[in-house]
């Protein structure tokens, strides 16, 4: 208590900070002990992230489209779930999490071969590597789903769970695994602390492209194509934001200041960027509108999550700020002018967005934050002298939109040549329920 | 064909929220039934902008409440009055009252005819 009337508080949050972080590695350096707190957090936040899939993701994409389109838009967030979970377990997480690869892991854990009950992962050495994997396998399933966005009401349900299952293994396994899994980007010391890059990066231009090789919606954009409900996007949006406490307090792999420090700055974010993209509407369009409010949440939410485990809590507001004002003109102004039909604006909102906080990462990072004993000064960013931070992550930006891009456009050519992506133009006028799957909301 | 221009159809397209005001004073003057229904369109009013994110759509269709009257023909002007004084705002988008003929009429539960059936 003595402590706290130190002439200087903030040193003293970041030496405590350092202190608090550094203790679970010093117990690593002994012998990987499963520790039930830690245990017990990750069980929570695996289960908040699936629940930002369904019912998070499929309400707030459901919410956006039209009415004939609500069950096939849920639908493609359920099968995202269901093939991506059996996928991760078959080879998904081995390929992505073990090995020492740079570019690809290994088959150590395929079919999860060898992972028994007190089986532990080096990347989370205090949890069992069962909840590890499940953790994960949460992320790999809310991104595919992400992308769906981008084509939603025009794509053909069997082209969706050929895409689910070849896009993870394509271009999402590799990719977590440079970042994550001990890969390149990962040496080279890219900070990505929950998904600037693996996730929000890798949905945006992947949905971006999957719009451009499907094309518009029929009618774009001189229909009326307005969303239907979004008092369901609402209670969507209010899911993800809830969920996304376990996707980025989780990211630290373990409970403790550097998950509570990660769900604080979470929460900020989503405020303020909800905020500048309700202002910035109010003050160009005339009015608030809350599709506009829910965007700038999802736009703050997205934008922290690579700084998330690195920044403190005003850094999170700045990051906010810009997170809603850029994906605002991105959405409104960068998407018009550029006439594709990124239909619920997955690149406007995840792409630019996790561009955005990725580089802002290498900005804003706090080198105490990442402090461990290996590395007692963590990982700075410039705000702390490290420039250099700020190309490493443009580096991160650069490869994971190339990679993402380049195989995302050759998955959907071949999805394309054996089954079609597209739905006729005759089922995209009755809609996707009743004609990919023979029901209706009335 | 004693039904020929005995009996009228007053249809009244009103605003929604006008509803229950026009049902009040139908009854007041001994009007004890209707049909209504939820319709949209456009007059003068035009209709209003919507804007979702970066697309701005114009809506014209707005939803309107069509009821619909079968009275004896001697009654029309008051049934008529009776909607107009209770459904009008004096604001655009008030709506009309259109007054047809109607050729007969059966009430299916007794297999009264015309006037009998109203």
């Amino acid at each position: 208590m003595k402590k706290l009337a130190s002439p200087r508080p903030a040193a003293f949050t970041l030496a405590a900070l350092a202190a608090l972080v550094a203790t679970p590695a010093f117990a690593q350096a002994q012998a990987p002990k499963i520790d039930p707190a830690d245990t017990a957090w990750m069980i929570v936040a695996s289960a908040l992230v699936l629940m930002m899939t369904v019912p998070g993701l499929a309400l707030f994409y459901a919410g956006m489209v039209r009415k004939k389109n609500i069950l096939g838009t849920m639908a493609q967030s359920l099968a995202a779930v269901l093939i991506v979970s059996l996928l991760w377990a078959i080879i998904g997480y081995s390929l992505a999490f073990t090995g020492d690869g740079r570019w690809i892991g290994s088959l150590d854990r395929a079919l999860l071969m060898g992972m028994g009950m007190d089986s532990v992962s080096a990347l989370a050495k205090t949890i069992p590597e069962s909840l590890f994997m499940f953790f994960q396998a949460t992320f790999a399933i809310i991104t595919v789903a992400l992308v769906a966005g981008s084509v939603a009401d025009r794509m053909k349900f069997s082209a969706f769970l050929w895409f689910c299952i070849l896009w993870i293994l394509f271009v999402y396994v590799p990719i977590a695994h440079w970042v994550w899994g001990g890969g390149w980007l990962s040496t080279m010391g890219l900070l990505d602390f929950a998904g600037g890059t693996v996730v929000h990066i890798n949905a945006g231009i992947a949905g971006i492209v999957a719009a451009l090789v499907l094309g518009a919606r029929r009618g774009y954009p001189h229909e009326n194509l307005s969303p239907h409900d979004l008092s369901l996007a609402v209670i969507g949006t209010a899911l993800l934001w809830v969920g996304w406490f376990g996707f980025n307090g989780g990211s630290a792999l373990g409970s403790g200041s550097r998950a509570t420090m990660a769900i604080l700055v979470t929460h900020l974010a989503a405020c303020s960027g909800a905020l500048a993209w309700m202002f910035a509407e109010w003050a160009t369009r005339g009015k608030p509108s809350v599709l506009g409010v829910i965007s700038g949440v999802i736009a703050g939410l997205g934008t922290i999550t690579p700084a998330s485990g690195f920044v403190l809590p005003w850094h999170a507001v700045v990051i906010g700020l810009l997170a809603g004002l850029i994906c605002f003109w991105a959405c409104t102004k960068l998407k018009q002018r550029l006439g594709y039909d990124d239909s619920l604006d997955v690149f406007g909102i995840h792409g630019v967005g996790g561009t955005l906080g990725t580089l802002l990462t290498g900005v804003f990072a706090v080198g105490a934050l990442s402090a461990t004993a290996e590395t007692p000064g963590g990982s700075p960013g410039l705000i702390e002298g490290n420039a250099a931070q700020v190309y490493t992550q443009l580096i991160g930006v650069g490869a994971t939109i190339v990679w993402s891009g380049v195989v995302t456009w050759i998955l959907l050519k071949v999805i394309g040549a054996f089954v079609g992506l597209r739905v006729s133009d005759e089922a995209e006028r009755m809609g996707l329920d009743i004609t990919q799957h023979g029901e209706a909301v009335q | 064909m004693p039904g020929i221009r005995s009996m009228k159809l007053v249809i009244a397209i009103i605003k929604p929220f006008k509803l229950d005001e026009v049902r009040d004073a139908l009854t007041a003057i001994g009007v004890h039934g209707m049909t209504i229904t939820e319709v949209k369109g456009y007059g003068r009013q035009k209709g209003h902008t919507e804007i979702y994110r970066g697309a701005e759509y114009a809506v014209n269709f707005l939803p309107k409440i069509r009821v619909e009257v079968a009275v004896p023909k001697d009654r029309v002007s008051k049934v008529v009055d009776a909607i107009v004084g209770a459904a009008k705002t004096g604001q655009i988008g008030d709506g009309k009252i259109f007054v047809t003929a109607i050729e007969s009429a059966v009430r299916i539960r007794t297999g009264e005819t015309d006037a009998n059936a109203l």
